[in-house]
Order: structure tokens, then sequence, then C-alpha cells
């Protein structure tokens, strides 16, 4: 005990900088992004990865045509490797050209016409290596050359070329190689003209290839995929989706260089976990110069990458906060991000306090620690934060958590029961049913509606997330055209009103009285059905389990109390629920949505009755159907934003809560925090390429870490000291015994 | 001798094929393959067809034990089974479900599991060993009584506290190791040095209290009454008599572990980032990767018998009476 100060001594010595740096010395003060990922990626090929993790690293290597602006908002795209937005134009069935203003009924395809900049570049890479000829340096391996690999650094050689056309339309290709199985195919292949038929080709051709065998794409033309001229490329979609663009700013549709895939499937490579899956080729603002995902990766500067610059507009206050300080630098301004492999929250939180990350999430354990709720309910950071110079940046996410009805279920489901009256200026509704079908939805609709004032979701914000959620009052979350805030007649009429008071007014949850009350008119006072007098027993599913999940099941049991309903929770695990869930066994459920894409198409059609779960495998998962509701889906899904569009979504929106068949629980927050010499840090939770914004002062975070972390010897020595105490009186018996003994 | 060996292998391969087939069995009671493709595929856009094309591609697309729409013994090999098992006896583990190549995983892998759990071990042993002949040097004193005590306390404390404790302790607040993290070579030094000592520390308590026990077997004996008669010192009796005649006991422990050494701890490296085997099975089960829990489950199953033999072949260095035939 009494050698570990110098041992710790020693590795000071080694390590060159405070004891307990676990990052390499100097790393701190070059300009270095210091992050972590919890998770270790599971794909790193544009057409198959598809995980927010994931796209941590994807986004900043592989280059879409287009990007999300990073300081605007709302949410705007803008081109990236595109000279401009892509030309759109409507065609009739006969290919012939439409105005812009043409219905959609008529509109048989929609062309996309994409011209890329001319001189982009990719990273160095040894795929492009060329030999004497002009060929693929590397390709075919030999053997000798092959056993001197063992990683993707082992190949001497590397080369890079220009970035073309036909790269993105090999990418948009490869969505449909069955050995990929990339999770967009089955949707594009509605979309892209002749996607289906190409997976099915393809299909029969890899079914006669050995199974590594390289699939050579170039040699299959796709329809809706063509190469118009050496930069230019024109993508063909069935009918009229103008939410397509929004996929072209994601990595699905970044270019891939054939060279690559060439390269990575010769015979051996894969043994070396040497393939595009997991090495990837991009054209983006950094390159992976290290993939250990065990334990760390490395985005390292791309040496060609493109002229690119940081936006010298944002929205309102960007300017002020010192977000246009960089207005028109030449990207990316950090050289390098090294993101480390951090599985549990309380080493990766330690490790922030102490400077070593640059930025972190908060998790419920650390949430006390970081933030204090104001006394109107706005977080701020605590004083140990502000003390450290830490900075606080929330956002709403483009996210909903719902709970959900089966709208299948004999009990609390039923659909086509009609819908109110809509407002002026709104296509009629459905003709309301009659009879006994009638009066059983209507039960449904009335117990949906009491549940939903029943179950207190303010409660469940502030006890379980930390605050870290805005109750929901429709199916779009801020930010979304179509979402209305509360104050401009947004709030949901059957599970709150508007209450005027000297602040301007504010939403209040409707009694549980009411909620009683209409309890009693779907057919079950005081929680009994009217004609069997039976205590009415509802089923939650959840794939929730465990000591953790107790608290939040019983609080919810607790909700279902009020209303003297048993609430019986049937927790299973993820395969089982999902299977209830496709066979609509399930009764009440809770589920979530991420959106994929900045409009409100992305959210309704949820809801939309076609894209049901049961039978359709879609994600319509209460499989909720209603007549008016669909139809007004299909007009608003084809309308540019604009009040005439905001009036469709008021009204979907409206059948949405009268029908209830979700309890709209809560927009999650994201909070995250970031150290005082992290710059240009502003939230944007579509794009994925913010990497190449970021801005670090690291002679401050040398600063802050050499202060943070003094180490502490006392303890040491008290230890040492006690241990020799101990020892003491054990040494002295000990003599005292081999005295006796020799006597 | 190597009679005996030859007959300990082949009755390996039965139990192999045991463990295997009851791996199989539990694994896919719990998850049929259509629940993996869905969790490889994720929650968005998986289309029924996209699972099918998954489980073709990974090989799940098979019967489980028995195909009734072959022929003849096909009936029994073109299984899922057979297909998956015949390559782990050539060590031929495949690819994990997100295609990297498991032999080349765990060939990478263990070296940091060995690196952490090596130092634990020899270091554990040493203290252990030695905290017990002290405790039974002094045995029926009060030093003896408090060293129990505190054997028993330290015993009834969860490992995790310890992982916790050291981290806040040692990392967080005194700032003298990293909290937690990995680097190979003589750069990882400063991580291993914690999850070395939360490894002895939460092992002190059980194993010094064994040994003790292990020891004061042999301490009334009359070899030991002899060597003391002889004049021999108090530590030589402890440490060369006492010691060597516990050996049998002690290796019984000792040397089965010595194999698994190389699969790691699940908490320690989970808690402390070190990318070895022990993380890589918890993140497998957690995947629902059954290519990479079969793999580790039959390293495991080869890793153990190894361990028992060896366990019986030190018997015979330790004891000259033992022959094994």
């Amino acid at each position: 005990m009494r050698a570990l100060p110098w041992l710790l001594a020693l590795l000071l010595a080694a390590c060159g900088g405070p004891l307990n740096n676990p990052h390499a010395s100097g790393q701190a003060g070059r300009d270095i992004l210091l992050s972590s990922f919890s998770e270790r990626p599971k794909h790193l090929d544009p057409a198959r990865s598809y995980s927010e993790n994931e796209v941590v690293f994807t986004g900043q290597i592989y280059e879409p045509p287009l990007q999300y602006h990073y300081l605007k908002r709302p949410y705007q795209l803008e081109p990236l490797t595109a000279t401009e937005m892509p030309q759109v134009r409507h065609l009739d069935a006969r290919g012939r050209p439409l105005p812009a203003e043409a219905p959609a009924e008529a509109i048989a395809f929609t062309s996309y016409e994409i011209r890329i900049r001319p001189g982009i570049r990719y990273q160095p890479h040894p795929c492009f290596a060329r030999d004497a000829r002009g060929g693929q340096r590397y390709v075919p391996l030999d053997a000798k050359t092959l056993a001197a690999v063992d990683r993707l650094d082992d190949f001497r050689e590397t080369g890079s070329r220009e970035l073309i056309a036909a790269d993105y339309v090999y990418q948009i290709k490869r969505l449909a190689n069955p050995r990929l199985n990339s999770p967009i195919f089955g949707l594009m292949a509605e979309y892209i003209v002749g996607l289906q038929e190409y997976g099915a080709m393809l299909e029969q051709v890899v079914r006669d290839l050995p199974r590594d065998a390289y699939l050579d794409l170039q040699r299959y033309p796709l329809e809706g995929a063509r190469v118009v001229d050496r930069y230019t490329y024109r993508i063909t979609i069935r009918g009229k989706y103008p939410q397509f663009i929004y996929w072209l700013a994601m990595p699905f549709f970044a270019p891939v260089p054939p060279e690559a895939e060439r390269f990575y499937s010769q015979p051996g490579m894969a043994r070396l976990n040497l393939s595009l899956d997991w090495q990837p080729v991009g054209t983006g603002a950094y390159y992976l110069a290290v993939n250990d995902p065990n334990r760390v990766m490395i985005l390292r500067r791309n040496p060609h990458y493109h002229p690119d610059f940081y936006p010298d507009a944002g929205e309102a206050g960007d300017r002020a906060e010192g977000l246009l300080r960089d207005a028109g630098r030449r990207l990316p301004l950090i050289g390098e991000a090294v993101y480390s492999l951090e599985k549990e929250d309380i080493p990766e939180w330690g490790k922030f306090l102490q400077g070593y990350y640059d930025s972190s999430g908060i998790s419920s354990d650390t949430f006390d620690q970081a933030i204090r709720m104001g006394p109107d309910g706005q977080p701020d950071l605590s004083p140990r934060m502000r003390e450290r110079g830490i900075e606080l940046a929330t956002a709403v996410r483009a996210s909903i958590s719902y709970m959900g009805f089966n709208m299948l279920d004999p009990v609390v489901g039923g659909n086509d029961c009609g819908a109110p009256e809509p407002p002026p200026g709104v296509d009629g509704a459905a003709p309301r049913r009659s009879g006994e079908r009638l009066a059983g939805c209507e039960r449904a609709r009335k117990l949906r509606q009491a549940i939903s004032i029943a179950v207190d979701y303010e409660e469940f914000i502030s006890i379980f997330l930390n605050g870290r959620g805005i109750p929901a009052q429709g199916p779009l979350p801020p930010g979304i055209f179509g979402h209305r805030e509360a104050a401009a007649g947004g709030v949901n009429p059957v599970v709150y009103r508007w209450r005027e008071d000297a602040g301007g007014g504010r939403v209040v949850r409707r009694d549980v009285a009411e909620a009683r009350r209409l309890l009693a008119e779907a057919g079950y006072p005081n929680g009994r059905d009217a004609d069997t007098g039976k205590p009415l027993v509802l089923y939650f599913d959840t794939m929730d389990a465990g000591p953790d999940a107790k608290p939040r099941l019983d609080w919810l049991r607790k909700q279902f109390g009020k209303l003297d309903l048993q609430l019986v929770i049937r927790s299973t695990d993820y395969n089982r629920f999902q299977d209830k869930m496709l066979k609509g066994n399930a009764q009440i459920f809770q589920w979530g949505w991420n959106a994929d894409y900045p409009d409100p198409e992305n959210f309704l059609f949820l809801l939309y009755g076609p894209n049901r779960k049961v039978g359709r495998n879609g994600e319509n998962a209460a499989n909720y159907a209603n007549p008016e509701f669909d139809r007004l889906f299909r007009r608003m899904k084809d309308m540019d934003n604009g009040p005439a569009r905001q009036a469709v979504i008021d009204r979907m929106t409206e059948i949405a809560r009268a029908d209830a068949p979700w309890v709209f629980a809560y927009y999650p927050k994201s909070f995250g925090l970031r150290h005082a010499w992290v710059e240009n840090a502003k939230p944007n939770l579509m794009a994925n390429n913010t990497l190449k914004y970021r801005r670090l002062e690291p002679a401050q975070r040398v600063t802050y870490q050499a202060r943070w972390n003094r180490p502490v010897w006392w303890p040491v020595g008290i230890l040492g000291g006690l241990l020799a105490i101990a020892l003491l009186p054990a040494t002295l018996a000990y003599q005292r015994r081999l005295r006796a003994g020799a006597r | 001798m190597l009679a005996y060996v030859v007959r300990r292998v082949l009755y390996a391969i039965p139990i192999l094929i045991g463990v295997n087939l009851l791996t199989f069995a539990l694994f896919f009671v719990v998850n049929t393959p259509d629940d993996m493709a869905r969790i490889h595929l994720g929650a968005k856009h998986v289309t029924p067809e996209a699972i099918v094309r998954w489980k073709a591609d990974h090989g799940y697309d098979k019967p489980l034990f028995f195909n009734g729409t072959a022929t003849g013994p096909a009936r029994l090999t073109d299984t899922l089974f057979v297909e998956k098992s015949l390559g782990l006896f050539a060590f031929e583990f495949g690819q994990a479900d997100d295609g990297r190549d498991i032999g080349r995983e765990i060939s990478i892998r263990m070296w940091p599991s060995l690196a952490i759990a090596l130092p634990t071990f020899l270091v554990g042993l040493l203290v252990y060993v030695s905290l017990a002949l002290i405790l039974v040097f002094f045995r029926a004193t009060y030093l003896d009584l408090a060293g129990v005590i505190l054997c028993i306390v330290l015993m009834s404390i969860s490992g995790l506290f310890y992982v916790i404790g050291g981290q806040y302790l040692l990392g967080k607040l005194w700032h003298l190791v990293p909290i937690s993290g990995y680097a190979p070579g003589l750069e990882g030094l400063k991580f291993m040095l914690l999850p070395v000592l939360v490894g002895v520390v939460a092992s002190l308590g059980d194993s010094s209290r064994f040994y003790r026990t292990l020891f004061l077997e042999e301490i009334h004996r009359d070899y030991v009454r002899t060597a003391r008669a002889k004049g021999l010192p108090e530590r030589l009796v402890l440490f060369r008599h006492v010691l060597g005649n516990a050996m049998i006991p002690i290796l019984t422990g000792v040397v089965v572990v010595i194999p698994r050494l190389f699969l790691g701890s699940l908490i320690i490296e989970s808690f402390f980032g070190i990318p070895g085997l022990g993380s890589y099975t918890i993140d497998a089960i957690q995947a629902q990767d059954f290519a990479i829990v079969r793999s580790m489950v039959f390293l495991g199953s080869v890793l153990y018998i190894l361990g028992l033999l060896l366990t019986d072949l030190s018997y015979t260095l330790v004891d000259p009476r033992v022959r094994l035939e």
C-alpha cells in the first residue's frame, strides 16, 4: 500500500497530464472534440444504417444532395452537394409534363432532377488507389497482399476521385440489393419507379451467384434512377409525394462509389471485418480514421473536403447568442472528433464534470445535480453547473409519445363512428352511423375520452421525466407545420380547457368529475358495467418490466383508479409485445414516434386507416380508421404548406381529438449540456451533419481540466496510516508469539 | 496419462453437443427467428418481406431440429441446429448478425479481458492466501475475530457497490485514476489500476474466509506439530507446509478458473468500459444476437472442460500419490 503513491506518480509521469485523464495525452490542447457513444453502431453502410447512434458517424461521412440549414427554424432544406434545390417536374401517365398546380390525381409520375457540384472529391481510400494501367490497385487482391493486411491502414496506397452523378444512382440501386436488406426498401419500392421489380430481379441474380461474389449493380439499369450527365441524375417516383425531398437529405441517398463495393467484396475481406458496413467511404467533412466500436471511434477532417462555409444567417437571436460569429468561415471548424464508448451513465457523467467530455446528455440519475426547476417551471442550470461555466440547451424533439387504444378491441375500440360536424371551409364529415353499432362505438369513444382526462400526463412529466416533456394537445409536436400553440387555439378541448388569467391564460386539465360523467355516459358508472354490474377491467400491454418500471406502472394504475377502473398490467418482452401489436391482441399500450422528416404527413400517417398495424403491418398501431380523416389525409399529404393545408390539418386534429384513439401524452424535450469551450452548439434535431459547424477553445479546456482534476493525495496518506496502525499490533503480536514459541 | 487426457477429450464431445443443444432450445423457446429479424431490422418500416429476406440471409429460414420437407439424413442435417453447430466444433464461429466475424472479435477482445482478469486473479490469489494465513496465524484471537468480521462485511456488500464506490472515490473525488476506459499497451496501465483493485477487494471477503477454513483444517495436523517440534519458524510452517498441503483444494478452485480468465467479467467490463469478451456477451444477449451467444456459450463450455482437465493434471504435480490412469 505504501508503494501506491509512487505507482500513481509513475502513472502521472506517463500520462503527462491529470492522473485521471482518460484520453491520450495532448488531445485536450488540440482542436479535437471529445465525446462519447453509448451503443456500438450496427451498420455504417448508408443503405442499411437507420439508427440515431449510427447517424452520428454516417451523417459526417456521407453527403446526400441536400441538408437542413443549421440555424434556421422551422427546419429548411438547402443544397449540400447539389448546386441548387432539385428541379421537380410532374408528369402524366404518358410522361408529358404537367403544370405545377396540376391536381394530384392527374400526376402519374414526379421527377427530381439533381445537379451536383463538380470538383467534389472522396476521402482518401485504398479502393481508389490505381495501378500503372489505371485499374484498381487492390482489385483483385493477391493472397500475399491480403496476408499482410489486418486493418484498412495496412493498405499503403490510397487515392481519391471526383464525385459523379452515377455514384448517387448506384446507391439508389443498392437500396434494392437483397443482401443489404435496406430498411427503407419496402417504402421506397412503393415510390421509385421500377425499384420493386429491380429488387425482385436482383434476388434472382443473387440466387445464381456464390454467396460472397461481387454483385455489380452498374450492369443493371434502374428505370426510376438515371444518370443524365456526369453531374446530373434524375429520380422518378410514382404519383406525387412531396415529402420525398426530405429523404434526399438522409444518408440513404448519399453517394457510394462502386469501386468501394468491388474492393470490399473480395474474398478474405469479410473475415477482417473490412466491409462498406464498417469502413465507410464518403465525401463528407470527416472520414472514419479509427473504427474500434468496442472502444473508440475517431472522425478526422477529410483533406479533400469541398468548399463549404458556415451560414451567415439564422433565426432571430442567433447573432446575439454568438451563433453567427463564424459566418462565412470554411468548414469544418474542428479537425478531429474522438468518440469513446460509455455504456453506463455514471462514468460518462463523471467524466463530463471533470471536463473530459465536451458535452453530455442528462440522465434521470443526474438530472437533480444538473438542473433546477425555476418558479415558472422552466428548467435552469444548478449553481454547481453554473460555477463550471456549463451551458444548457433544450429543444422539443420532433417526436410524440402516446397511449394508444386498439381500435379493433371490443371494449375500448370501435372505428367508423362518424365524426363531429366540421367547421365552415372544410369538406363535410362522413355521415353518422346509427343503431346498435353507433351506440357501442359512442360508448367506447366516451370511455377513451374519460381515460384521456383521467391520465394526468402533466404529473407523469413532472415525476418521471423531470419536466423533460410538453403535454401533447394533438398529434403534431411544436416545430412541425400544422402545430398550433395552445394560446393560438391549439388546446385539445376533450381533455383541457383554456383558462384566462393575469398572465394571458393557460391550459388546464378537465376535472376528473367530467371524466366520471363521460364514463357514466359510456355505460360504466363508477367503473362498473351498467348492465351487468361487474367492474370494468382494462388491460395495459407493455414491454416495460422489472423494478424500474414498477413506479410508472403503479402510477398508471392509480390514474385509472381515479375512475374506479381496474387496470391489469400485462408486461412482456419486446418480441411478444410486437407480436401482440401485429395481431391486434393488445388493448391499451404505450407507443411513440420519432419523425423521419419535419412534415405533418410523417405524424398524421400514424392515424391513417390503410396504414394500420393489423393486416397491413403499417405504423398505425391503434388500427384507427376514420373515413373522413383518411380522405383529408390523402388531400393534406400532397398540399404545400399554407392556410389551406393548415385548415385541413386543424380538421384532422379535431377528429383525432374527438375520437381519442390515443391519449396524447407528451412531446419529449431533449436537454443537452456543454462546456464553455464548445461554440456553435445549436440543437438541430433534423440535421445529421452538425459536427462540421462546431468550434472549440482547446486552451480553455486544458486550463479547466487541470483546475478540476488536481489529485487529492491525503486520503491515500490516511489509508496508509490506518493500515500501519492496524499492522502494528499484528506485528507486535506476531513477534510475541514467535518469542513464546521459542521458549 | 495420455490415455486419460484423450479419454477426457472424448468425453467432452457429447457434453459440448448437449450444451449446444440446450443453448439452442433455450434461445429459440424465447426467440423465434422472426423475433430476431424484427430486433435487427429496427422498429420502422419493417415489412414481412424484409423479415423473410433477413432470415434467409442469416440462415434462420430452416427448421430448428427436424426438416420434414427433406429426405433421408437431410431431415436431420438440413436444419438450423446442425448447420450452426458443426462449425463450432472446428472453432468456426461464423458471422454475428451485424456481419462482423465472431472469431476475429474474440481474438481481439480476449486481450482486454485478460489484461484485467489476469492481474486481478494473481494479485487476488496472493492477497487472499496471505490474509487467510495471517488470520490462521492469529487464530482464536481478537485479530482473527476482527478479520473474520471484516470478511463477512466485505462479503455482504454487492460487487456493484465496490465498482461505483471505487469510481466515485478514486476517480471522481480524488482524481487519482480515470473513472473508466481502456487503452492497449502501456498507456492502459492507468485504466487497469481501479478495476483490478475493485476486482480484488470485491472477492476479498469470501475468498479469504474460504482459504482460512482450508488452512484451519491443516493447522492441527500431525505434520504441522512435527514441523514446529523441529523448530521451524511459524512463517515457514505456514507458507511451506500448511500451504503446500492445502494445495489440492486450492487448485480445485483456482486452476479451473484460469482458462476462463479469457472470458472476462461481465460487470467489471461493463462499468469500466473494458472492450473484452464479458461485455461482448452482455451486448449480444441484449441484442439477441444468437450467433454470438451460441459461440460464447460454446467457448465457455470448452474452457470450463479444459479447466477441469487442467485441475486434474495439476493434482499430480502437487501430490505425488495421485496417478491419472
